[in-house]
């Protein structure tokens, strides 16, 4: 009965199942991050408040002051925004081109409203004498850009001079770069330390009796299914200055009580910390593939006559290559885009790439740069799983 | 090397195993102690040390029960869990049906969608949210972190049972077909009966996930959307108090009842799989 029915129908059951799933992530997931990357290119404010002003300055010539004409479009586009309160956007946006120029919108803005004059360049200028600067005039133009790659610029420590050329920014404003940098190092680290220790700890489970293993792997999933957040307590608790951890040398005697060590709000911390929170996503894949490898092949090496050493390095290393590129995987890419742990115990030094995701999302409100931030990430994560696929498979990462 | 070395390397193989398990447990366990603490401190007190019962109380328990923005927390962690789950785990276990079945088109295509959630760092998840979220009247409600979450907790929702599918004898649905069962009715009657731990398993997952997540509760909820975490993460960030331990005590507690629900649910469904294959 089932073979008559034609191939469209028998494609409806199975379509049909998957589909709401399908609508609802493309809903929650995957046109929210459609809208992150039109938010780091797409900054219509300043474009909105000021259409006419920027019109006009797209013929400008940017080397005079403009002409009456651009004054008068400016003067009647800024009194309107102070009726609906752009007036601090459209100052926030230009400012970060040419800082030092917030103040000259709102005041502009708010004397322009009591002056009753035709010869508003004279008058707009006796308000605030920055209206005869050409760099003014440039940044807002720039600023006025609907699409702009500025963020993108901004997040890799580049800024586009008034001239048009693309520089690094100063010394003392470059943070960008040495934040992915630290990021790169710290994900490295930790996914050396988790594998460092998590291949022992899986090794030992694969290896040890049904009802041994059982309980070793327990003590690996407890913090698994612990809150993050507990666990960051944990270590903070642990680590700071009057914490455990220092009473205890204290005790020993190995640290004076004068000069505890400073383990938290600093790499230290975070190092630590992210370590343990990641480790069992390191040692779960391992065991996934270290389980399924057979005894056989080591006692056939060791009848062979290879020493336990010989038989480890030569038959079973290579054999759990795939759990340890899978494990690795999973705490390298986690590590990139960790935020909590490094943001509680990370101090200043201990920040990373997503604490400044963050600050730009709740403190600057600079959201086209967090944006820019966050797409850059995203394409970092994207090569790391292209590789790991071309190179493993991203079919053998598993969990349990 | 001689077999003495052997013994050597062998000991200090499972001195290093000793000592990353204690690296893994240790920390929590250090926490249960001091959430007992009769003083403001994170260090045991020498009372303490004494095993003085003076030195312990249940006052940072106490605190709990006399703040209500902990009691708020507790009720929105458990709202949007909830919720997030019952959404994850409908749409999530039906995806998993459709993906086992052969003839779906673009099945590899297709899964890697529906597990991208999971894969990707949350801070870039949660800032997606927040932008298109906000823009769609969400942020700061109830109903935007539990879309997110459902989100987030689908993804895990999928691969535990779709694991427990590749465990189920297809020829039982044949012979329910054969005894004039409707599809409808040997899905009911045969196989969700025998993959609901899996599915169980899997809403777990999605609710932990959703219990334990921040970062979008930090970027699209508001005062009124407060969870547990979100409460831990300001009461450490502003006025760390040992309130916190005694939380991190009872998650702690949580955590295990969860693990060991999880653990029954697989015996369960080691136990329906091996009798299906039977």
């Amino acid at each position: 009965m089932t073979d008559k029915r034609s191939g469209v129908q028998r494609l409806i059951v199975p379509v049909g199942l998957v589909l709401p799933l399908i609508a609802f992530i493309l809903v929650t997931f995957v046109i929210p991050l459609g809208s992150m990357v039109i938010q780091s290119v797409h900054d219509p404010e300043v474009a909105e408040v000021l259409p006419n002003t920027l019109n006009l300055l797209s013929e400008w010539d940017g080397t005079s002051v403009p002409s009456e004409e651009v004054f008068e479009s400016m003067a009647q586009e800024l009194v309107l925004s102070r009726e609906s309160r752009t007036t601090g956007k459209v100052a926030t946006r230009v400012n970060r081109i040419a800082s030092g120029t917030r103040s000259v919108f709102g005041k502009t803005a708010r004397r322009l409203e009591r002056i009753e004059t035709t010869e508003l360049r004279s008058a707009m200028i006796d308000i605030d004498d920055r209206w005869k600067d050409v760099e003014l005039w440039i940044a807002i133009r720039e600023a006025g850009r609907e699409y702009t790659v500025k963020h993108y610029l901004h997040a890799v420590d580049l800024e586009r001079e008034l001239d048009g050329g693309i520089h690094p920014v100063s010394e003392d404003q470059r943070i960008y770069n040495t934040l992915y940098l630290r990021t790169l190092f710290v994900s490295l680290a930790v996914t050396f330390f988790c594998f460092l220790i998590g291949y022992p700890i899986a090794y030992a489970i694969a290896n040890v009796s049904d009802s041994m293993a059982k309980i070793l792997l327990l003590i690996v999933l407890i913090p698994f299914w612990t809150s993050l957040l507990v666990r960051t307590t944990s270590w903070l608790v642990l680590l700071q200055n009057q914490g455990v951890v220092n009473d205890i040398l204290v005790w020993l005697g190995l640290v004076n009580d004068s000069d505890r060590l400073a383990l938290i709000h600093n790499m230290t911390g975070t190092l630590v910390a992210m370590t343990h929170v990641l480790l069992p996503f390191m040692i779960l894949p391992l065991y996934a593939v270290m389980r399924a490898i057979p005894t056989d092949y080591m006692k056939a090496a060791a009848s062979l006559g290879a020493n336990p050493a010989q038989s480890f390095v030569r038959v079973y290393f290579p054999q759990s290559l795939p759990g340890i590129s899978a494990g690795c995987l999973l705490v390298f890419i986690l590590s990139l885009g960790y935020y909590i742990t490094p943001a509680l115990v990370g101090g200043t030094k201990g920040q990373l790439i997503s604490n400044m995701i963050a600050y730009h999302i709740q403190s600057s409100l600079n959201w086209g740069l967090a944006a820019a931030i966050s797409v850059i990430l995203l394409t970092g994560v994207f090569i790391c799983y292209f590789i790991f696929d071309k190179w493993v498979g991203v079919d053998k990462l598993r969990l349990s | 090397m001689d077999n003495f070395g052997w013994k050597v390397v062998r000991g200090v193989f499972v001195a290093v195993v000793v000592l990353g398990l204690c690296f893994l447990v240790l920390p929590l366990l250090v926490i249960v102690p001091l959430s007992f603490n009769a003083e403001p401190y994170f260090t045991f007190t020498e009372g303490m040390l004494r095993l003085d019962g003076e030195a312990y109380s249940l006052r940072w328990y106490r605190s709990i029960l006399e703040n209500p923005e902990w009691s708020k927390a507790i009720g929105n962690s458990f709202i949007i869990g909830v919720f997030a789950t019952l959404v994850a785990t409908v749409l999530g276990t039906l995806a998993a049906l459709g993906l086992n079945n052969p003839r779906l088109p673009f099945r590899q295509a297709i899964s890697a969608l529906l597990i991208s959630p999971m894969v990707t760092p949350v801070i870039i998840v949660a800032v997606g949210v927040f932008f298109f979220y906000s823009s769609m009247g969400l942020a700061q409600t109830h109903l935007g972190l539990i879309l997110a979450h459902a989100m987030l907790g689908a993804p895990f929702v999928v691969i535990t049972v779709t694991a427990t599918l590749a465990g189920f004898d297809q020829t039982l649905m044949r012979a329910a077909t054969s005894l004039g069962a409707g599809p409808l009715t040997a899905f009911t009657r045969i196989q969700l009966p025998l993959i609901s731990p899996g599915v169980l398993t899997g809403a777990l997952f999605a609710f932990i996930a959703s219990f334990d997540e921040v970062v979008v509760v930090l970027f699209l909820g508001g005062v009124d959307q407060r969870t547990i975490p979100r409460q831990m993460w300001s009461g450490i960030r502003e006025e760390i108090s040992p309130t916190i331990l005694a939380i991190a005590t009872l998650l702690i507690v949580f955590a295990i009842l969860l693990l060991l629900a999880v653990e029954l649910l697989q015996r369960r469904n080691k136990l329906s799989a091996e009798t299906s294959v039977k």
